[in-house]
């Protein structure tokens, strides 16, 4: 009887330890919960709640006047206003400028409304006066979004395209700052209620939601030499030795590629080829050139994804491959034809490469969020995407595309007071007049801006482009 | 009035608050006197939060019927507190108040999002409540309950069969049973208890090798039967409780290592193999990768709770009802919108204490079938809430599981009410021995 009784007590000890056991693990599965649970609200609570899948948007809104967009010169590019009758309106006043990149609420919120939508809809509340608005009913005001936009430079590209359409992007090489970034034709977003259903049908097939300067896509034409130039002096150490006899056009089997306006340019090096643009010699570089390297290359510069860029990008297509594609298409795509396509953008960012000495900077709008007394909350901080290339083929580059102006396609640049460098593209376009691009930078010696502009079926870049680009360097280093 | 909403907001949770740090107090406290005075301050919290509650929601929806369900709520309370204590005098004050507590918030964030599925909770609750009153009587009343084991688990596996061939599908599980075309029931609900009260009287009798096999093989004919009504969550958790049942039986670890790495395997060929499964998981890695379908449900509950915050938006000022299901499955994403992160966290501890509660009844008792009664239930009870949170807050896949006592759904209510009823019954019998 008394062993049976302590085999029974030893026998409860171990079951109490059997339950602490399993208090143990549960407690510490609630535990780990709570960190998750904690974790989310401290950390990645502001990803999720910024989605703009996110209904509750709306229910910030009524307690908050939505922040200001101004650019970094001091303009406000959209505010919300109240009108005569209480009813808040959100207002652009610079009507179609800025709608690709600044964006809208209404119908769908696109650009800076769009990714900074929480941080205009949030209040910057941590003094006396905010806590007792929220406590009486009376709307906040929402923190400011300052952008890298210049309104100076924004109005001049706005204007020298005219009534073309196009795109002219200009960034700081250094930094990844967006200055401009235009995009036309484009559209009013004060009365995009009212045109909505005119601008989606779209009959014109003018597209003018369609932010060019990021999204459309075009073939780069011979602003692509760039990288063709590049992939030549990798794969031959001796580029400085290059020699090519232009006749005015090359062949091969049955194609028949010409130098713009069939002019015979002579005994070329490879900067005279460049500086002229000579198609007949970039073809016949792309007829030996290794596919495989030439892929690798244009995908080390960011072709076939989407962009290290912090606003919405399309990603260009470099689709010449081995196995797929054959000398022809070799040729056509070293001269910036075949298959390619290229957004200003990144034909922006390929040069900005060139101007910083082969490092490739993230490009950004947003500058920094201040509170509506001013006070900075937040600023955005320059961020390196890639090194492209070595400080010696950078170097090399700048001089082809110095030549370019001193003795190319792009002479007109010659008298600006700052010594320019950069590209001329004319790109061909099925059954319709040629694109005209322009890409490149100044000062020379120490880039501060790239310009990279696009003039939809115009003619040549030369007659085009250039001019527009012209203005922007003439007033940005007035 | 925005002044009110704001106000109560920060209320409420300060009263949660101080509800939650006295139901850990008197876990440290064991004296009787500080314990007395504790849960009567309890009570008050637990009064006036849901005062506050429904006062908020009335200043912003002025409709009447609000306070004849507020009233019949209070009274509810009221008569729970006093007529438990009078008939059961030796019952926890402390399990008894969490569970109102825990109601309280159920019916305030319940009436926020749908006043129908209010009233029936309510009705529900006072059903539950009345018929738990005979619960401790009978556990304490007739010793032979624990004779039946076979009876209670081939009854609760043909209660599953029945639902299996006869029931209706109902939120993509063919778990409900369509009465009379009047009102649907989950059994499962209620199988739950059978299948707790089936194993501790099993293992009471033996706990030998053939024991444990047939016993096994019962459970895992339940579990089968759920994954075929594709109730994962339920299956999960009757797996779950047994392993866990099994272990404080025969204390051997090796059980529940082999049990544990067998639910783990089962999980990853229910992953390759069942599409239902596997949308439960895509759902859960990425869930705004999938957002206009698999991943709706979870980035709704994510946004609400982001967009609550730590304090909460108030109640009647965020978007609850925009998440599927949120009356049932992912109600805690409504309380942590509108009452709050910090006030959800508070929901939480307030769980983890009801567990220990429970699981310290069965820690105590010296009655072989008791002690593995009480341990069932607090597992059961535990586990569900670690899934039911756990898959809203997206810490793991969601399992569509309700939340004890703040879920709607008339079977639950009623079945775990009266799990802690057969808990309470146990404390009292223990308590009264000493």
């Amino acid at each position: 009887m008394k062993s049976k009784d302590s085999k029974s007590v030893s026998n409860n000890n171990s079951e109490k330890k059997a339950i602490l056991s399993v208090v143990y693990i549960f407690v510490g599965l609630f535990v780990l919960m709570m960190g998750y649970f904690t974790y989310f609200l401290l950390v990645k609570r502001d990803d999720v709640v910024n989605s703009t899948y996110n209904l509750r948007h709306d229910v910030l809104s009524k307690r908050i006047i939505r922040g200001k967009i101004l650019s970094s010169d001091g303009k406000v590019l959209a505010e919300t206003i109240t009108d005569d009758e209480g009813n808040e309106i959100r207002a652009y006043p610079y009507k179609d400028m800025y709608a690709n990149v600044v964006g809208r609420v209404a119908r769908g919120r696109t650009g800076i409304e769009e990714v900074e939508n929480i941080t205009l809809l949030t209040t910057y509340s941590k003094s006396p006066d905010a806590m007792y608005n929220d406590l009486v009913g009376v709307k906040n005001p929402g923190n400011n979004v300052v952008s890298t936009l210049n309104h100076k430079l924004t109005k001049l590209a706005y204007d020298a395209l005219g009534n073309d359409r196009g795109a002219v992007v200009v960034i700081e090489p250094k930094t990844g700052k967006i200055l401009t970034m235009v995009s036309k034709p484009s559209y009013d977003p004060n009365e995009i209620e009212y045109n909505w259903d005119k601008l989606t049908e779209d009959i014109d097939n003018k597209s003018p939601l369609l932010n060019r300067a990021s999204q459309g896509l075009y073939p780069p034409g011979s602003t692509f030499k760039l990288l063709t130039a590049l992939a030549y002096m990798r794969d031959n150490p001796d580029y400085m030795d290059y020699e090519y006899k232009c006749v005015g056009h090359t062949e091969y089997d049955g194609m028949r590629i010409s130098c713009s306006g069939n002019k015979v340019h002579g005994r070329l090096d490879l900067k005279q080829a460049f500086a002229k643009s000579c198609n007949s010699s970039f073809s016949s570089i792309g007829k030996n050139i290794s596919i495989d390297d030439f892929r690798s290359l244009s995908e080390s510069f960011f072709f076939n994804q989407p962009l290290p860029a912090r606003v919405v990008n399309n990603p260009s297509s470099f689709l010449l491959k081995v196995g797929e594609s054959g000398v022809k298409e070799a040729m056509q795509t070293a001269i910036g034809q075949g298959r390619t396509l290229i957004t200003p953008l990144h034909n922006a960012m390929i040069t900005a490469a060139v101007a910083n000495d082969g490092v490739i900077m993230k490009p950004y709008v947003i500058d920094h969020i201040e509170s509506a007394g001013g006070r900075i909350l937040k600023g955005y901080i320059p961020e390196e995407a890639s090194r492209v290339m070595t400080v010696k083929e950078a170097n090399y580059l700048k001089s082809l595309m110095r030549a370019v102006v001193t003795e190319g396609t792009a002479k007109r640049l010659q008298k600006l007071d700052v010594k320019v460098a950069g590209k001329t593209g004319t790109a061909e376009t099925e059954g319709a007049t040629s694109h005209a691009w322009f890409v490149g930078f100044a000062p020379l010696n120490d880039p501060e801006i790239v310009i990279s502009v696009i003039v939809e079926n115009k003619g040549s870049g030369s007659e085009y482009a250039v001019p527009i680009a012209e203005k922007i360097f003439d007033a940005y280093f007035d | 009035m925005n002044f009110i909403v704001e106000l109560t907001k920060y209320l409420m949770l300060l009263l949660v608050g101080l509800y939650t740090y006295y139901s850990f107090r008197v876990f440290v406290k064991r004296n009787k006197a500080y314990q007395d005075k504790a849960y009567r301050l309890m009570t008050w919290f637990l009064f006036v939060f849901h005062f506050t509650g429904y006062f908020t929601m009335y200043l912003q929806i002025r409709n009447d019927k609000l306070l004849i369900l507020y009233f019949s709520q209070a009274l509810m309370f009221f008569l729970a507190i006093h007529l438990y204590k009078i008939i059961y005098p030796g019952i926890s004050g402390l399990l008894l108040r969490n569970m109102l507590m825990l109601l309280s918030v159920g019916f305030i964030i319940l009436t926020r999002i749908s006043f129908d599925k209010a009233v029936r909770h309510v009705i529900f609750s006072g059903l539950a409540l009345g018929l738990g009153i005979l619960v401790p009587l009978v556990i304490q009343r007739y010793n032979k309950i624990r004779e039946y084991g076979w009876v209670y688990g081939i009854g609760g596996i043909g209660l599953l069969v029945l639902v299996l061939l006869i029931g209706v599908e109902n939120y993509g599980a063919k778990s409900w049973l369509n009465v009379f075309n009047l009102f649907t029931i989950h059994p499962t609900e209620f199988v739950k208890i059978l299948f707790v009260f089936s194993i501790a009287s099993l293992f009471t009798k033996a706990k030998d090798i053939k024991m444990v096999l047939v016993v096994s093989v019962m459970a895992g004919a339940m579990v089968l039967t759920l994954v075929f009504q594709k109730d994962l969550g339920g299956a999960l958790i009757f797996f779950v409780t047994y392993v866990f049942m099994l272990y404080v039986a025969t204390q051997k670890p090796l059980y529940l290592l082999f049990g544990l790495s067998a639910a783990s395997l089962a999980a990853w060929v229910a992953y390759r193999l069942f599409d239902h499964v596997k949308v439960r998981v895509v759902a859960w890695k990425n869930p705004f990768a999938y957002i206009d379908k698999e991943g709706y449900q979870i980035s709704q509950s994510l946004f609400a709770i982001g967009t609550g915050g730590w304090f909460g938006l108030g109640l009647f000022q965020g978007l609850p009802t925009s998440i599927p299901v949120v009356d049932s499955d992912f109600i805690f994403s409504a309380i942590s919108e509108e009452l709050g992160g910090l006030f959800a966290l508070c929901i939480i501890l307030l769980y983890i204490n009801c567990f220990i509660s429970l699981i310290d009844v069965s820690l105590k008792n010296s009655d072989d079938f008791f002690r593995l009664l009480a341990l069932g239930f607090s597992v059961m009870f535990g586990f569900q809430v670690f899934l039911s949170i756990g898959g809203v807050i997206k810490f793991i896949p969601s399992t569509g599981v309700t939340l004890p006592f703040i879920s709607s759904g008339g079977s639950s209510i009623i079945s775990t009410i009266i799990m802690f009823m057969v808990v309470q019954g146990i404390y009292q019998v223990s308590d009264s021995k000493k």
